[in-house]
């Protein structure tokens, strides 16, 4: 509860916070008020921003407005997803390497460091590749959690390891707990606030890592992300046409996510984390 | 001239609801070059926030009330921490922590950070003079230079990493050093070594004059040629090593003295006597003494006068029915 | 012979970190018993296995080789174990977790028992537990950890020993992170445990004086060895073993003359 009044006594959480869950709001709520059709043709091919479609229309005449509101909702949903598939895993894996050491601890770490040496989005390009049929926004999640969630079981295992040593974990044994019962009850809580970091930080970079795999034509081929978006718009020259309408704006909503995003990120480590408090 | 004067200083935490707590209330002493002087107490007794105000260190939520600390005749309060950083720690007051771990940066080898200190405090520093220079000194304090300076904190033992820390912190030569509990976190025979290195310092006079601060009053009894035995922001006795040790007036110095445990013949028969309770909570205001809730010669007086420092027997004490 | 009466005994105990050319030795070939009711130090300076040693006994580390008995019978029902075998800490703050209010963390320490008593019980005893260090229930009440002092949050670790009542104390360095003042009246808690429950204490320690003053009998360690054993008189009054000089030497006494200057 006072970590969570210190939170909202910091500007940069509380502009963080408001801007992104503006974004979601946008995308859950928008498409009640705001008739989204991704498929009809309302117009010609680029027409510029004007009362009747308020960001114009994309190369087949589509209008941009219901693709932003669409590709954002698909853009979120797909980096929660990933954000929530990498911190978990990663962070069951590090408090199990963490807090077992060991063999299974260095097994886990160099299947880890195996990890982190090789380029991940090459790894993602290559999978995205290969699946030619039915890639789902769900499944380029899943591939995309599947490559970072390295880097949180990283993070997560140098934390359990040092909270290992702390000696309410031995008077928990002695006190008969199980290795579950020690894990949830003595080690999560004072992980809880980083792992949380850490998801967040894996949202934003799924958000960025979707909209990079989608922009290169390896995204999602069933539905509109804010990637797709791009592409479509880099694929049929509206650069050359100087249809900024068709790419600038998607650019800027990633833009914002990740910022407010990262500017969450960075004002939690601040309360949360006492040697950086002035 | 006495070198370091502090001078009726109050110090007082402010809280985030405005409120006062006075930490340090009315210490008065003064140094002459050369001496070292003994505050002992229990922890939360004000120790460490006198050391910051020896220093005129004030970072919030510490704030002076008043009172004045002067080294060699120029007072240093009033200044910006950022101030103090620069033009009073380390030349004019150096500080020895008591966590060496936590004061080395455990990234940078034992030479960097020894380095910083010199160039955050001089300009224009030769490096190649400077590395000599850092050689020339941990050669003198009696350190394995070439192993020590080459290494990072984590590859020396505990003692030797406090030993560093000594050497790094009295590299500018300052006219004064507080120690804060420089052996509290260290087993006997480290704590021996470590006053050994401090003695050998100030044989060789890189510093001469020191406070050294501990809950340990046996260690001051070879370490300090006064001492001020502190209780609840107070300084409730001050004098000779031999009058506090030996020869206690203040019932808190007794009880302090009475706690201590050595192997001795016929020690095991003495029990050591604990001080029930616990000191008073400083942000209630405190009439009469302090120490009368735990004092086993309290009378009915004590709790409503307010003690004042008076002389008895030739020393400093802070009781007015002290013998 | 290891019997009933004898609590733990060691035979050519081994315990060694880490593999190959980093390998160290913690405990190096001990061989010792420590008998019923008795009070045991171990005493030696940073480093020289007695740490090890109490988590041997505690079963929180298991020997490389060699023989570890306790009761004359192999430690293989650990939940037992430590039905008969608890420790002292330390550090009391990194004792108690800062997410969970310390009532509550002594009443875990029921989890151990065979039978949990009723929830009315279970608070009936954690009240006595406190009365018995000296501690009103009221004044830690909703409490955490970080909210309490030193010295309280040591007797709360020997609160829990009072609701535990085991056969058997390893009190490791209880004394080291508290005020002078406030470790004579841990050590009087220590000696109330001792008469009120007749507990065997194994108290571990790098300040001779003080295992002189509480001890029956003094181990003294150096890298993994006992090198000297004996009562306290003739360790802390005739050592023999150089190491014991040392330390008693160590010891800023302050009728002795401890280091010239």
């Amino acid at each position: 509860m006072k970590l969570l009044l210190n939170l909202l006594k910091t500007p940069m959480f509380v502009i963080g916070t408001t801007i992104f869950f503006g974004t979601v709001l946008v995308a859950l709520f928008a498409p009640m008020m705001y008739h989204v059709d991704i498929i009809a043709r309302v117009g010609m091919p680029y027409m510029p921003p004007g009362k009747e479609h308020l960001l114009g229309t994309n190369h087949l005449g589509v209008d941009m407005m219901s693709l932003l509101i669409k590709g954002l909702g698909s853009s979120l949903y797909v980096g929660f997803l990933a954000g929530m598939i990498a911190t978990v895993t990663g962070t069951l894996l590090g408090i199990y390497g963490g807090f077992k050491g060991g063999w299974q601890d260095d097994f886990i770490t160099l299947i880890t460091n195996l990890f982190l040496v090789i380029p991940t989005f090459v790894v993602l390009i290559l999978i995205s590749s290969s699946l030619k049929e039915g890639r789902s926004l769900a499944l380029i999640a899943g591939i995309i959690g599947a490559t970072a969630w390295t880097w949180s079981a990283r993070a997560v295992r140098a934390q359990s390891a040092s909270i290992k040593s702390r000696d309410h974990i031995a008077l928990a044994r002695v006190n008969g707990e199980g290795t579950l019962k020690i894990v949830v009850k003595q080690i999560l809580p004072y992980l809880f606030s980083y792992v949380f970091m850490v998801f967040i930080m894996q949202t934003a970079s799924g958000i960025l890592s979707e909209a990079c795999i989608s922009m290169i034509g390896l995204g999602p081929y069933d539905t509109v992300s804010l990637g797709t978006i791009l592409n479509e718009a880099m694929r049929n020259e509206a650069l050359g046409d100087g249809a900024w309408w068709a790419f600038i704006p998607p650019m800027i909503l990633i833009t914002i996510i990740v910022f407010a995003l990262n500017f969450i990120n960075t004002s939690m480590e601040g309360v949360f984390n006492p040697r950086l408090r002035k | 001239m006495p070198i370091f004067e502090v001078d009726n200083l109050h110090l007082h935490y402010l809280t985030r609801f405005g409120a006062k707590i006075p930490a340090v209330a009315g210490v008065t002493f003064s140094m002459e070059k050369g001496e070292v002087l003994g505050i002992a107490g229990e922890s939360g007794c004000g120790k460490s926030t006198l050391v910051n105000g020896c220093m005129g260190l004030f970072i919030p939520p510490l704030w002076p009330t008043s009172g004045n600390v002067r080294v060699d005749g120029e007072s240093i309060m009033g200044r910006s921490p950022k101030d103090v950083r620069k033009n009073i720690l380390g030349r004019k007051v150096a500080m020895i922590p008591q966590g060496a771990f936590n004061s080395l940066n455990p990234t940078r080898k034992i030479k960097d950070q020894a380095a910083d200190m010199i160039v955050s405090h001089e300009s224009n520093v030769d490096k190649k003079a400077l590395y000599e220079r850092l050689r020339q000194r941990f050669d003198l304090i009696g350190m394995e230079t070439e192993k020590v300076l080459g290494a990072y904190p984590i590859q020396l033992t505990a003692g030797t990493r406090q030993r560093c820390v000594i050497g790094i912190s009295t590299l500018l030569d300052p006219k004064m050093v507080i120690a804060d509990e420089p052996t509290s976190a260290l087993d006997v025979t480290t704590q021996k070594a470590v006053i050994r290195m401090i003695f050998d310092l100030l044989d060789k006079q890189i510093f001469s004059t020191m406070i050294f601060i501990t809950h340990e009053l046996p260690l001051l009894r070879h370490v300090a040629n006064r001492i001020a035995v502190m209780y609840a922001g107070e300084f409730v006795e001050l004098g000779t090593t031999d009058q506090v040790i030996f020869d206690p007036r203040h019932p808190y110095t007794k009880a302090l003295m009475g706690a201590m445990l050595s192997a001795e013949p016929g020690q095991r028969q003495r029990k050591p006597v604990a001080i029930e309770g616990a000191p008073p909570n400083l942000a209630y205001p405190i009439s009469g003494c302090r120490f009368a809730e735990r004092c086993p010669q309290v009378r009915p007086e004590c709790r409503v006068n307010k003690q004042e420092i008076r002389i008895v027997a030739d020393r400093q004490v802070r009781c007015d029915y002290a013998e | 012979m290891p019997s009933e009466t004898t609590i733990f005994s060691a035979k050519n105990l081994t315990c060694v970190f880490g593999h190959g050319k980093k390998s160290t030795k913690a405990i190096d070939d001990l061989t010792f018993s420590i008998a019923d009711q008795e009070i045991v130090s171990l005493v030696g300076g940073s480093g020289c296995g007695k740490s090890v040693l109490a988590k041997i006994m505690l079963n929180l580390i298991k020997p490389t080789s060699g023989e570890f008995l306790y009761k004359g019978k192999p430690i293989i029902d650990q939940r037992f174990h430590w039905r008969e075998v608890q420790p002292v800490f330390q550090d009391p703050f990194s004792c108690f977790n800062f997410f969970f209010t310390i009532r509550d963390q002594l009443k875990a320490s029921f989890g151990i028992m065979k039978t949990k008593p009723s929830k009315k019980e279970m608070e009936e005893r954690v009240d006595q537990a406190l009365l018995a260090v000296n501690i009103v229930p009221s004044e830690i009440q909703g409490k955490y950890a970080f909210e309490l002092s030193g010295g309280q949050m040591q007797r709360m670790l020997l609160a829990r020993i009072f609701i535990l009542r085991p056969a058997v104390l390893i009190a490791d360095e209880p004394t080291s992170m508290v005020d002078a003042c406030v470790r004579a009246s841990i050590l009087d808690y220590l000696m109330k445990l001792k008469k009120e429950l007749s507990m065997t204490i194994v108290f571990i320690t790098h300040d001779i004086g003080l295992a002189y003053y509480v001890s029956d009998r003094i181990f003294i360690m150096h890298r993994g060895k006992i090198v000297e054993q004996g009562t306290p008189d003739d360790v802390a009054l005739k050592p023999k073993n150089e190491h014991t000089m040392k330390l008693l030497d160590d010891i800023p006494d302050i009728h002795k003359n401890w280091i010239s200057r």
